[in-house]
């Protein structure tokens, strides 16, 4: 059951990160929804009915899954995955977009919006909405319409319409603009389910609430698994949803490390990379304080990476306040290694990871003979590889070969 | 920080604007363009242009890449304005120049980032330099930043603040206690863009806010008409129109949009 223990969070605030920073038109609606989700989370039948859609329609609990193949790989760490990617529609995006329609629900909205990178998110609201015969309009970078098609003809067959966004960098954070201004504009009956850890407040805090899921059990599995908490605690983060998802439940406890892996696209140095908390700096886009990539100017800069879930340019500002706190550690994975370890894992486990969780795998590969002495590693597998599969084989030739050429 | 709070508690540029145009009962008329448009060297001639056919009160608008309280046509003006390179300095540079020229008050207009990267304290500095009466910041609700705010309130500029069709009364109260130079209503519900209808209900909307403040207050987003703008300015403190400008600007340059200026000037004052 999410909680409500620190009292910044009641602020909206994370440190000096977060708040609202938005057109006084959507003021009300926040305050409304504010209102509405600490109602709900204080409901127990509000958590009985997303409980036992979380079980059944589901598949929760998702299993914590002993990697051994891929730990001998690492550098002989002891190696688990939290597998997300075993979820009802592939991916975590679909705790919280539950969690959010419920909501919406008893809010009395009946038409519902979202912006999609990868098309994961996209995909799991189109679901949700499906389930309760909601509208549903899904904006989409028409760069990410291009790369994802999959996920557009999969929304489009439950039911949503989607609405290719052409302007500025055509990916993400231009899907994110064109929602915001939607929901300006309808936003007495419609509900914007936002798909990470981002935007203004409460949505970090309540997306990060409905994620939180994934380290709760996580935490419980890997104690009755090892008998002991993880060394460290791994997930790719872009807004960062799955990581705060997955870093919650371990906050307090101070032997395991949380470590975020950004994507560090052609190089940190390359300028074409979405390593948000790695090298940009303290800005507001999207409706909250965070962490930025930017020009002198303060405009925001595109952001680049092989996978589309990560190509964003900004990041949840819990993340922001974590990093200067130094609760988790924030590192980087390339494209190349990220494609590398989908191979790798496709190989040693049989499990294609979304390309997004790849960068998780990518760090542990990496980085996993330094933790072999100290302890399990839990990686959070946040969704499945199907998505990338075209993607990938056009990107490395193999189209053309025929088979994989790793 | 330059200003002394004897600056910041005389009367404001803006003030004695709007205080003259009820002496004289009428409205003010209030052009939008964005900085950079149509082209970085024209700008200057468009602000002399609006100056010189009618304009009370100019808001220049800072590109962001990321408007996302705008529509398609000031989008496209400022994604074309960022790619001239022109951004938040580049703008106070046209303010100066344009102040050297022309009395007209300016009020910028911009997201919160550009501010944020160029600094606060700076920005109030230069932009007051720069010969700014005020600041607008699309992203910057009453209440959301009080550190922020703060700054601004002791700063010679006036913050303007905004209120929507969506704004409970009870906030509306709040926002005016606290503004300066006029209120901002946004007539309609969604992003800055032309429109064919004016919202009903304007008139009562507006007069609800005029009972909870002396402040003056200026009506914008989806005024396009010469037409509208009249019927706004007999019940407004100001009429800004934007797109309408902004669209015309881009396809028939500074020569081709000062006619439309003229006649919406026109219509404002001819108002009441």
């Amino acid at each position: 059951m999410p909680t409500i223990k620190d009292p910044e969070a009641l602020s909206g605030r994370f440190g000096p990160y977060g708040g609202r920073y938005v057109p006084e038109t959507l003021v009300h609606a926040l305050d409304e929804l504010e209102a509405g989700f600490r109602e709900v989370v204080a409901d127990p039948a509000f958590h009985e009915e997303l409980d036992g859609l979380a079980r059944d329609y589901v598949g929760r609990p998702s299993p914590l899954y002993a990697a051994r193949r891929l730990g001998e790989a690492a550098g002989g760490a002891e190696v688990y995955l939290k597998r997300e990617d075993l979820n009802h529609t592939g991916a975590h995006k679909i705790n919280n977009t539950l969690g959010q329609i419920l909501l919406a629900r008893r809010m009395g909205k009946e038409r519902i919006i979202a912006e999609t990178g990868a098309g994961q998110h996209g995909v799991a609201t189109a679901t949700v909405c499906a389930l309760f015969g909601l509208g549903c309009v899904v904006y989409m970078g028409e760069e990410d319409m291009r790369r994802q098609a999959l996920n557009v003809y999969r929304m489009r067959l439950l039911g949503a319409e989607v609405r290719g966004v052409s302007s500025g960098t055509r990916t993400l954070k231009d899907a994110t603009n064109e929602a915001i201004r939607d929901w300006v504009t309808n936003v007495a009956d419609t509900h914007y389910i936002i798909g990470s850890v981002v935007g203004p407040a409460p949505y970090p805090e309540m997306v990060r609430d409905f994620q939180a899921v994934i380290g709760r059990e996580a935490r419980e599995q890997i104690l009755a698994r090892c008998g002991r908490l993880p060394a460290a605690v791994v997930a790719c983060v872009g807004g960062g949803s799955n990581a705060m998802g997955i870093f919650h439940a371990f906050r307090d406890d101070e032997e395991t490390a949380l470590v975020g892996v950004e994507a560090a696209g052609e190089g940190v140095d390359s300028g074409r990379h979405s390593a948000t908390l790695s090298a940009g700096g303290r800005g507001v886009l999207h409706g909250s304080m965070s962490y930025l990539l930017q020009d002198d100017h303060g405009q925001v800069a595109g952001a680049h990476s092989v996978s589309a879930g990560l190509d964003y340019p900004g990041v949840g500002p819990e993340h922001a306040h974590l990093k200067d706190s130094g609760r988790a550690l924030y590192a980087t994975a390339d494209d190349r290694e990220a494609l590398d370890a989908f191979a790798a894992l496709s190989r040693l486990e049989g499990i294609i990871p979304a390309l997004e969780s790849a960068h998780a795998v990518a760090w542990t590969l990496r980085e996993g003979a330094e933790w072999a002495g100290r302890g399990p590693i839990v990686i959070c597998l946040s969704g499945r590889g199907d998505k990338d599969v075209a993607e990938v084989a056009e990107l490395t030739g193999d189209l053309r070969n025929g088979e994989p050429s790793r | 920080m330059s200003a002394s709070p004897s600056t910041a508690k005389r009367a404001s540029s803006l003030e004695s604007l709007f205080t003259k145009l009820r002496e004289a009962d009428r409205a003010a008329f209030i052009p939008f363009v964005t900085a950079g448009r149509p082209t970085p060297a024209e700008t200057g001639e468009v602000l002399d242009m609006l100056a010189e056919t009618g304009a009370d009160l100019i808001e220049l608008g800072v590109p962001f890449s990321d408007p996302l309280a705008d529509g398609p046509t000031i989008q496209a003006a400022s994604f074309r304005a960022i790619r001239d390179g022109i951004g938040l300095p580049e703008t106070l540079r046209i303010l100066e120049a344009f102040r050297a020229r022309h009395p007209t008050p300016v009020v910028l207009f911009s997201y919160l980032n550009p501010v944020l990267r160029y600094g606060v304290e700076p920005f109030l500095r230069d932009a007051a330099e720069a010969g700014a009466g005020g600041v607008l910041l699309t992203d910057l609700p009453t209440g959301a930043d009080p550190e922020l705010e703060s700054a601004f309130a002791s700063s010679p500029l006036d913050l303007i603040r905004l209120v929507a069709p969506t704004t409970p009364p009870e906030r509306v109260r709040e926002i005016a206690s606290s503004a300066r130079g006029f209120l901002y209503y946004v007539s309609r519900t969604g992003v800055t863009g032309e429109q064919a209808a004016l919202a009903e209900g304007l008139e009562r909307e507006v007069a609800a806010i005029r009972a909870e403040t002396t402040v003056p207050v200026a009506v914008g987003f989806g005024i396009s008409t010469a037409d509208q703008a009249g019927v706004v300015g007999r019940v407004a403190d100001g009429v800004v129109v934007g797109s309408a400008i902004v669209d015309r600007l881009e396809r028939e340059g500074v020569a081709g949009t000062a006619a439309f200026v003229e006649e919406l000037a026109r219509a404002v004052h001819r108002a009441r």
